[in-house]
């Protein structure tokens, strides 16, 4: 496979100005003569549906939700970062730029990733256009607030719910099109398959998820806006039905998968409380701000605490260890959310850990209600202090918190070119669902910047060149034989996982999955688990397909079969995750190999020999995926360790 | 601890339904009320029955999927919570829970728990947006809004459309979802272009699904997991009576 | 004026139509009151009996009772209407739902509470309007002018226990309707505002749903007692 990232020449500043000019353009007449299929409503998916409607297109948009205002970009809380430099602090779109690329240690494309800064302001401008309530001054201005990995001011916010009303904005614009004719909506419509014929993608087959038929849409290209796949280790903070199947059912069709090891572990969410547990929640990183995390230096006390023999108030200070200030005195308890992360997992790995289940650290806020009153920590943090309260049944401001990372963002996806086409033409992958732009890690308040900018300011004028280039009349039938045979392997399947009848529900061979990732491929990995978590997934493989149990029928609203079909993609995802972590001999963003590390245990980048995207490519069912790699050119940055102590 | 559940069984929505009874002996206490159902599920597989199908998403209170009538209230006993947000903790041992769908003629069962709310989509498509295209807005802060302004918005803003407001009104009015879409846009100077149309035709929309007129109980607000005021449900009423009297809009 | 009929037809606008009668009988029950609190002033009926006939012969309130009759008979007929219509809105109920969590009794009840009143109005109006329009009233003389004496029909109506029973009960679920009905009169027109809102609100739930028919009760108990000659 040749990839060719088709950045455009020219200073990284006119890239983008330099490309949209050189891109193809569709006659305004002729746009209505053009189908184009969203599959998925989330940020990415709403704000393309909605402009490319706006344009004249014709669109059909999928959600496998009831509605698409549900997409799970709606539980983002914290804010959108912007370059608008409102508050007159020093930002700037290279600044933007610049950060990104360095909080992604150096990972991403530097073309992409300007142009992600370039339009972030744009984003700004048509969100307000929309009434997105943002915050705002007294005077009626803008407000912004600081996030983690930079030092102005850019974030945009609407309290804690910034994603939410971005969502909601971006469904307002879908909702609009939908009433003038242009985008046709189709909820509980769950995408199986991609059709490909003559290399082009051709449209998709579905599966409608309250009567379980299975239907064909064609169109003249494909946009893939289905997020990501954190699901792959059961427990996360990402919705319950988020899954990588859109994604993955295209790449077994000949779209390269980029980066698949590259995910991001969140360090403060509600920690596990059983084995029942079905999901994480996230708490806002901003706790850590006046939080002293810490854990009980001996085992024994901790065992103590853990059978609920002692309190963690009775600990005395001596006998704490508040590990993060111990090995970061620079930065204490603001190290990036790796850092943080993976310490806490060491301390629990070494008995320490607190709560039932020995998997938390405690997050102490005793010390900052002492110096400023529980009346300022409540103003502060009254409404998270809240939902820990509602979660856990405990009250932070008598007890410390608990925490426990969480996988929580997966900066790795289907590998796009700079026009975000995937290495099958006509099939496009935008937002998480792509592996595009925030290489090894990502910043908070990037992901729904990087949503929106797909959506609204790239698709409308890249799909055009492609459109433009094949023509109106380029596109099949769905009574198309391609579209048969697609239909027919998706229905197969379906009746093969039903008939297995097997012993064990969908939910337990999830769970397992999700230990082995988590085990051997979550906060840090090493060659010789990741030997081991390889044999495991292929065992659970063959287990899953020999002994899954699945009640119902194929042709009704059945959860059991739906997530089933999710699960038997995230254990083949599972695996090339694995083989892509043992491929890549560095540790880089929230890729943590422990071979390679400093001597003062932080990520060993190995610039040299892996400053490349790995885009594994399907060679069929049960073979070793091959590796391509597509170098990354830094032309405008220097590489640089990162060092928090 | 143990758990009675009494849970509506439908298999389709021209299937008659009933209650049916089941027993959960291990109940933690801080299971979520849905993974209480996840557990049953689990033990309702491995016995080869069917498990109970219902609605739900981001299982953290913000995406609007979960909805079940628990013990005779919409997302059950805690106010300002979802019914992803309950925990077994809300519950004794021994209780008996009985749980039903959100009941409303604009809402039709699917199965089970899980009802059909494309009803609340068509009321936004019929006008809860502003028009603007993408590429044709103003800088963001050529339109000044008032701190106070921009937080009343983001108060009706915060609606989920999960629909309880629907199920706990005892006319199944969908005033207080309506009215925080109308609301929001009412207020912002970004929405005052339309905001007649918008609230002319958003209740026409509102009536056609079949949903009832607004009594004003409060049970909407009360049970409305983002506590909607029903200062929004006064407002629409101003902005709808406003319209019709004022629009040069004579066919009705 | 398709849009008048649209307007009207719709569920805003029948709340609407609710609204203005149910705000307009309320007005009614203001002077109803006053007027009627002149069976307190001990005279042996005759400024009662002089407001009965200035109340039946002026020709600018005879004009506003015909609006009046009106009112509760549009008010009674679009309730009906709009109870059909919001059951229809739930054709399957809940087998178990338990709203007082959530809402006060007398807002989920308007109907009921309305039909008792709508009964008591009918009684109300048999008793003494139908008997002052058409019945036998015995005449009263003062100052040399004959007026119908329509005191002398309320101390025979209220002289009865099961009579005066039956008022107080139906001013408690008078007290009820307007607990709800007033304050839910000003939402349906949009007039909700954080500085006049409380005001509407207990100007409702005092004056009108203990004040007004208390003073309402009030009387058919004096008029018994005095009958009886307890006072």
């Amino acid at each position: 496979m040749k990839l060719e990232s088709k950045i455009p020449e020219g200073p990284l500043a006119e890239k983008w100005a330099r490309q949209k000019f050189a891109l193809k353009l569709v006659n305004p007449a002729n746009k209505r003569k053009y189908d184009i299929i969203v599959v998925g409503t989330g940020l990415a998916g709403a704000s393309a549906a909605a402009s490319l409607a706006e344009l004249g297109y014709n669109v059909k948009a999928f959600c496998f939700q009831d509605s698409p205002r549900r997409a799970h970009s709606i539980a983002a809380q914290g804010g959108i970062n912007a370059a608008k430099n409102y508050q007159n602090d020093g930002d700037s779109v290279f600044r933007l730029f610049y950060d990104t690329i360095k909080g992604g240690d150096y990972r991403a494309r530097e073309g992409n990733v300007h142009r992600l800064a370039e339009v972030s302001v744009n984003i700004i401008d048509q969100c307000v256009a929309q009434g997105v309530p943002f915050a705002r001054e007294y005077g009626g201005t803008l407000a912004n607030r600081s996030f983690g990995g930079a030092q102005v001011s850019r974030t945009f916010y609407a309290r804690g719910q910034t994603g939410q009303q971005l969502l909601l904005g971006a469904y307002s614009a879908l909702s609009r099109q939908v009433a003038n004719g242009k985008v046709k909506l189709y909820p509980r419509t769950e995408m199986l398959d991609l059709v490909v014929q003559d290399g082009k993608a051709r449209g998709i087959v579905t599966r409608n998820l309250i009567t379980g038929k299975i239907e064909s849409h064609s169109g003249h290209a494909v946009l893939l806006c289905t997020g990501g796949y954190g699901n792959v280790f059961y427990l996360s903070t990402n919705a319950m039905g988020s899954n990588v199947t859109a994604a993955w059912r295209a790449h077994k069709k000949g779209a390269a998968f980029a980066n698949p090891c590259f995910t991001q572990i969140h360090p403060t969410c509600i920690p596990v409380s059983g084995h029942y547990q079905s999901k994480l929640t996230l708490m806002s990183e901003s706790l850590r701000n006046d939080g002293r995390v810490w854990a009980p230096k001996a085992k024994e006390d901790a065992e103590k605490i853990q059978k609920g023999q002692m309190k963690p108030t009775d600990l005395a200070e001596a006998d704490r260890d508040y590990f993060l200030e111990r090995k970061y005195p620079a930065f204490g308890n603001l190290v990036p959310r790796d850092v943080a992360s993976r310490n806490a997992k060491y301390v629990c790995d070494e008995g320490r850990g607190v709560s039932k289940t020995g998997l938390a650290v405690y997050l102490d806020f005793a010390d900052a209600i002492k110096r400023d009153g529980q009346k300022t920590i409540e103003a502060k943090y009254g409404n998270l202090f809240e939902m820990y309260e509602k979660i856990t049944g405990e009250n932070p401001y008598e007890l410390p918190m608990m925490i426990y990372p969480a996988v929580h963002y997966t900066m790795g996806g289907l590998w796009v070119d700079y026009n975000l086409m995937t290495s099958i033409p006509g099939l496009y992958a935008l937002g998480e669902a792509n592996f595009s732009d925030h290489g090894a890690n990502r910043l908070g308040a990037s992901a729904l910047m990087q949503g929106l900018a797909d959506g609204y300011f790239v698709i409308p004028y890249t799909v055009g060149d492609y459109l433009a280039t094949i023509g109106p009349a380029d596109k099949i039938p769905v009574d198309a034989p391609v579209f048969k045979e697609a239909e027919e392997k998706v229905t197969a399947q379906i009746n093969q996982l039903i008939s297995i009848k097997g012993e064990r529900p969908v939910d337990e061979l999830h769970k397992e999955l999700g230990h082995i990732m988590w085990e051997y491929c979550g906060m840090s990995r090493n060659a010789e688990g990741l030997q081991i978590a390889k044999q495991k997934i292929q065992a659970l493989k063959k287990e899953f397909w020999s002994n899954v149990k699945i009640m119902g029928g194929p042709e009704e609203m059945n959860q059991a079969l739906e997530q089933a079909s999710r699960v038997a993609d995230f254990i083949e995802l599972g695996e090339l995750m694995v083989d892509d972590a043992l491929n890549r001999d560095e540790s880089c963003g929230g890729h943590f190999r422990e071979e390679y590390q400093t001597p003062d245990g932080e990520a060993l980048r190995d610039d040299a020999n892996y400053a490349y995207v790995a885009a594994w490519e399907f060679q069929g069912e049960n073979k070793p995926e091959l590796l391509n790699k597509e170098v990354l050119e830094f032309e405008n940055v220097k590489l640089t360790q990162r060092s928090y102590k | 601890m143990k758990i009675n559940l009494k849970v509506w069984r439908q298999k389709s929505s021209n299937a008659t339904g009933k209650l049916v009874e089941y027993q959960l002996d291990n109940v933690s206490e801080d299971m979520s009320f849905l993974e209480m159902f996840d557990v049953l599920n689990d033990s309702l597989t491995r016995k080869g029955e069917d498990p109970v199908t219902f609605d739900h998403d981001c299982r953290e209170g913000i995406c609007g999927m979960c909805s079940m009538y628990i013990n005779g209230r919409a997302h059950g006993p805690q106010t300002g919570a979802t019914t992803c947000q309950l925990h077994m903790r809300s519950f004794n041992d021994g209780d008996t829970i009985v749980v039903e769908p959100w009941r409303a003629r604009a809402f039709p069962v699917i199965k089970d728990l899980m009802v059909d709310r494309t009803a609340f989509d068509r009321v936004i498509q019929s006008g809860g947006y502003v028009s603007v295209n993408t590429g044709s807005a103003p800088d963001a802060n050529e339109i000044l809004i008032p701190r106070s302004i921009a937080d009343e918005a983001m108060d009706a803003a915060a609606c989920i459309g999960c629909g309880a407001c629907v199920a706990a009104c005892k006319n199944a009015s969908a005033m207080l979802f309506v009215s925080a879409k109308i609301s929001q846009l009412a207020i912002l100077p970004q929405g005052k272009a339309e905001h007649k149309e918008r609230a002319e035709r958003m209740v026409a929309q509102m009536d056609s699904e079949g949903f009832g007129a607004c009594s004003f109980t409060g049970a909407c607000s009360v049970e409305c997991p983002k506590s909607i005021s029903l200062d929004h449900i006064a407002r629409l009423n101003r902005e709808y009576l406003g319209a019709q009297l004022t629009t040069e809009n004579v066919q009705g | 004026m398709a849009w008048v009929t649209q307007t009207l037809s719709s569920s805003l606008g029948r709340k609407v139509i609710m609204s203005l009668t149910g705000l307009f009988l309320s007005s009614f029950l203001i002077i109803h009151m006053a007027g009627n609190l002149q069976l307190f002033k001990g005279d042996g009926g005759r400024s009662f009996n002089e407001y009965t006939y200035f109340m039946t012969h002026n020709p600018l309130i005879m004009t506003v009772s015909y609006l009046l009759y009106s009112s509760i008979l549009v008010h009674a007929l679009m309730a009906f209407i709009l109870t059909r219509y919001n059951q229809s809105s739930r054709p399957v109920k809940y087998a178990y739902s338990k709203p007082e969590a959530n809402s006060d009794w007398s807002s989920r009840n308007m109907g009921i509470l309305g039909t008792v009143l709508l009964l008591f109005i009918l009684i109300h109006m048999r008793t003494f309007w139908y008997e002052m329009h058409f019945g036998s009233v015995p005449m009263a003389e003062y100052d040399g002018k004959e007026y119908k004496d329509l005191y002398s029909v309320v101390q025979a109506a209220f002289g009865e226990l099961w009579y005066v029973v039956l008022y107080v009960v139906c001013m408690v679920a008078l007290g009820y309707h307007m607990a709800h009905g007033f304050q839910s009169g000003f939402q349906t027109l949009g007039i909700r505002h954080r500085k006049y809102t409380p005001i509407i609100e207990s100007l409702g739930k005092y004056f009108f749903a203990i004040i007004v028919p208390a003073a309402f009760a009030s009387m058919p108990i004096y008029v018994y007692l005095q009958v009886h000659h307890f006072i």
